[in-house]
């Protein structure tokens, strides 16, 4: 059972405005001479997508779709929050937002940004048809969201169709920006390749050479792929797999596969498992006295699994986007964390960051175009500049559209470490993302066209 | 994982799973038997029994409270549910009752979304029963073996009103034939009122046992109901037994397919399932009374 939160009260207000808005623009455009006329008409582009009638008026559309219900919805929330935050901050100029993208003073060159959510519910079939709405109903300039990478391949397939740009929500897959890649699709976050290069030596340093691990692997390209990653880099130590646990998303009981895994003899848990599935999985492997007799390690971190778990994640290394005690390090992580408990009232996890960063990273590459006409926001991605983030300067790289960035190792703080309530990790490396990274065809990744 | 202690644990667990399958899907299938009417915020009942719970938990710490609480506030839903909106639809076609279920699911579930958010709840099980028991053969959660018992006791009280009250009579006179039973003088929707309370608490009974197992989410009933719908289609709609069988079939379906390969313990469950609508339509101990 799902819903859809479809918000069409938004999108009314702004048809009329824009309306009106766009027909004033269209009188003032024929009395006006053509050096004055608003860069955006004064651009000789073919259509493409929803250009230019997306941004014929004073503002663009954003589509956004996340999973509001389902295994994922708590993780969708945060999502959501970072992008209703990057948006205001768009189109008030934060400050925050003009040390990541220069160029920008009000809006997106000059356009106020408006946006839809819809709940995917972590399903390709609900964020597709919602977010093809945005794109016909709206002219969405750019569709974003995620929280399933099943989600982020057909929302990249569905990008392409429409030649409307896709800036990736969570997504872990290597498929997503492998052999699902798309020219119009752009991602952020770490994904399974990265977090295994990552989490491998130092799961390798602290339990040791040739051990027996088991996994509990969601069924999706997801799981399968981040499995395989981390068996991949985790043989090069001796490390077998003595079961793997492959159980369908939202699976309402982890009995019989914990009862494989407790009868496995392995020396270390990998749970893959993602959202509530994570949540009640390592609840239940704790139930099974799992956890008692072998070491948990989550390569894929969970926003909020340590809060849900309840103390089940002290002591466990996990693999992550960003945690937010960085902000020692990092300025701008500073800047945002701030920004962000003030506007929602808790530290933001890396849904949050990742919604927030890669949505200034495409305002970045508009304002650096010049133009919304797509190929040359393509483009700007592909320049393969290096900008700042949140966790560092980073850069999207050419052949397959995947951002290189660092990867965050954490582990769980015992209870009497903790500094505050929402101190539950330790940053125990954080490590560059040029060594992480596969050759950029290693996964099958061919971009497609412009047009 | 195939070896023998591993076939021996997951046929116990199997029947822990079926049990409470079992305690869920017979209050469906009461309601379905008596009613006609397949009630499709069966699992969001369940949800709200285990939130029920929650709450009064929270506030005595009492598991005994809890689950007190959870099965007559549940209860009272149900019979609430039943007199202001469904009994103008026992006179509808199929659909809309279907419809109408599925959309008071949906609103259960967004207004505890509302108040509880996603985040998931947990419901520790009473300090007695928690921590694991060993079984010589195997560990198990003391809580999951103590379920398989007030499971048993639970389907026993059923039992007991449905075959040895005058209630339980004419409810299952009601399953075979609610127009006789009408027509001999009984209020028939005074029973049905009554019968769709009795389905209901079963539910919400089932949701706060379930609560320390899982933990509570909003979604919690969504996931269950497909599977309870699979427990009554392979034991008989509308039969109690069936739903006790079909629970314990669907159970054992999960845990034994989970040890040769996780991947097709719900396809294994789908199959069998497809197995029983094929040879026999009604389902194991279904009858073919009802329409």
């Amino acid at each position: 059972m799902s819903t859809k939160d479809f918000r069409p009260g938004r999108t009314s207000s702004v048809s009329r405005r824009t309306l009106l808005q766009a027909g004033a623009g269209l009188i003032g455009g024929t009395v006006l001479p053509a050096s004055m006329a608003s860069r955006a008409f004064a651009e000789d582009k073919p259509a493409i997508g929803t250009y230019p009638a997306g941004t014929s008026g004073s503002s663009a559309f954003i589509g956004i779709s996340v999973p509001r219900t389902g295994t994922y919805a708590v993780q969708g929330e945060d999502e959501l929050k970072g992008y209703q935050l990057a948006i205001e901050h768009i189109n008030s100029g934060h400050d925050l937002i003009k040390k990541i993208s220069p160029k920008t003073s009000k809006g997106v060159l000059g356009k106020e940004l408006k946006f839809g959510v819809a709940d995917s519910a972590a399903k390709p079939n609900e964020a597709v048809q919602a977010q093809q709405r945005f794109i016909s109903e709206n002219k969405a300039v750019m569709i974003t969201g995620g929280t399933s990478s099943a989600v982020a391949v057909a929302l990249n397939k569905l990008a392409q169709r429409e030649k409307v740009i896709f800036v990736c929500g969570i997504s872990g897959s290597n498929d997503t920006t492998g052999k699902d890649c798309v020219r119009y699709g752009f991602r952020q976050n770490f994904f399974g390749q990265t977090a295994a290069a990552a989490i491998a030596p130092v799961l390798i340093k602290q339990f040791g050479k040739d051990k027996k691990a088991a996994y509990l692997t969601p069924d999706y390209t997801y799981g399968h792929t981040v499995t395989k990653s981390m068996q991949d880099f985790l043989a090069q130590a001796g490390w077998t797999t003595v079961t793997n646990q492959v159980s369908p998303l939202g699976a309402p009981d982890y009995s019989s596969y914990l009862l494989n895994v407790a009868n496995s003899g392995a020396d270390v848990l990998i749970n893959v498992n993602w959202g509530h599935d994570a949540v009640l999985s390592t609840q239940q492997a704790k139930q099974f006295g799992v956890l008692d007799k072998m070491k948990l390690v989550v390569p894929y971190q969970v926003p909020f699994i340590a809060r849900e778990t309840g103390g089940l994640m002290q002591g466990v290394y996990a693999a992550t986007d960003y945690w937010w005690t960085i902000e020692d390090k990092y300025p701008l992580a500073k800047m945002f964390n701030e920004a962000f408990n003030k506007k929602f009232g808790y530290q933001p996890e890396w849904g949050a960051e990742n919604a927030y960063i890669s949505f200034a990273h495409w305002a970045r590459m508009v304002e650096e175009a010049g133009s919304f006409f797509p190929p040359d926001v393509i483009k700007a991605y592909e320049k393969g500049e290096t900008i700042p983030s949140l966790v560092g300067d980073v850069h999207y790289r050419p052949e397959d559209h995947q951002c290189v960035r660092p990867v965050i190792i954490v582990r769980g703080k015992m209870e009497k470490e903790m500094k505050n309530k929402e101190d539950y990790y330790e940053v125990v490396e954080i490590v560059p993302g040029e060594g992480l990274m596969q050759k950029p065809d290693a996964f099958g990744c061919h971009l497609g066209d412009y047009t | 994982m195939i070896n023998w202690p591993n076939f021996v644990s997951q046929l116990f667990n199997g029947l822990a799973l079926g049990a409470l399958l079992a305690l869920i899907s017979s209050g469906l299938t009461i309601i379905y038997g008596t009613l006609g009417v397949l009630n499709l915020a069966h699992g969001a009942m369940f949800m709200i029994g285990g939130y029920a719970g929650y709450v009064t938990y929270s506030y005595t710490g009492s598991f005994i409270l809890a689950v007190i609480a959870g099965s007559l506030f549940v209860m009272a839903l149900g019979v609430a549910m039943e007199r202001i909106i469904i009994r103008h639809f026992y006179h509808r076609p199929h659909e809309d009752q279907l419809l109408v279920t599925f959309g008071l699911g949906i609103c259960f579930v967004e207004i505890v979304r509302l108040i509880f958010t996603s985040q998931s709840q947990v419901v520790p099980p009473p300090a007695l029963l928690q921590g694991i028991t060993s079984l010589g053969f195997l560990f198990y959660p003391t809580y999951r073996l103590a379920v398989v018992g007030i499971v048993a006791v639970a389907l026993g009280g059923l039992f007991l009103i449905l075959y040895r009250t005058r209630l339980g009579m004419i409810v299952r006179a009601g399953i075979e034939d609610s127009v006789m039973v009408d027509s001999l003088g009984i209020n028939v929707y005074r029973v049905f009122m009554i019968v769709f309370g009795i389905g209901a608490m079963a539910a919400g009974f089932a949701g706060i046992i379930n609560a320390p197992v899982v933990s509570l989410t909003p979604g919690v009933g969504d996931d269950i109901l497909v599977e309870t719908f699979v427990v009554v289609v392979i034991g008989g709609v509308g039969s109690f037994p069936g739903a006790i069988l079909g629970g314990l079939i669907a159970g054992e379906i999960i845990s034994i397919t989970s040890m040769f390969n996780p991947g097709y313990a719900y396809v294994m469950l789908f199959a069998a399932m497809t197995l029983v609508l094929v040879l026999r339509p009604h389902g194991l101990l279904g009858t073919q009374g009802r329409e």
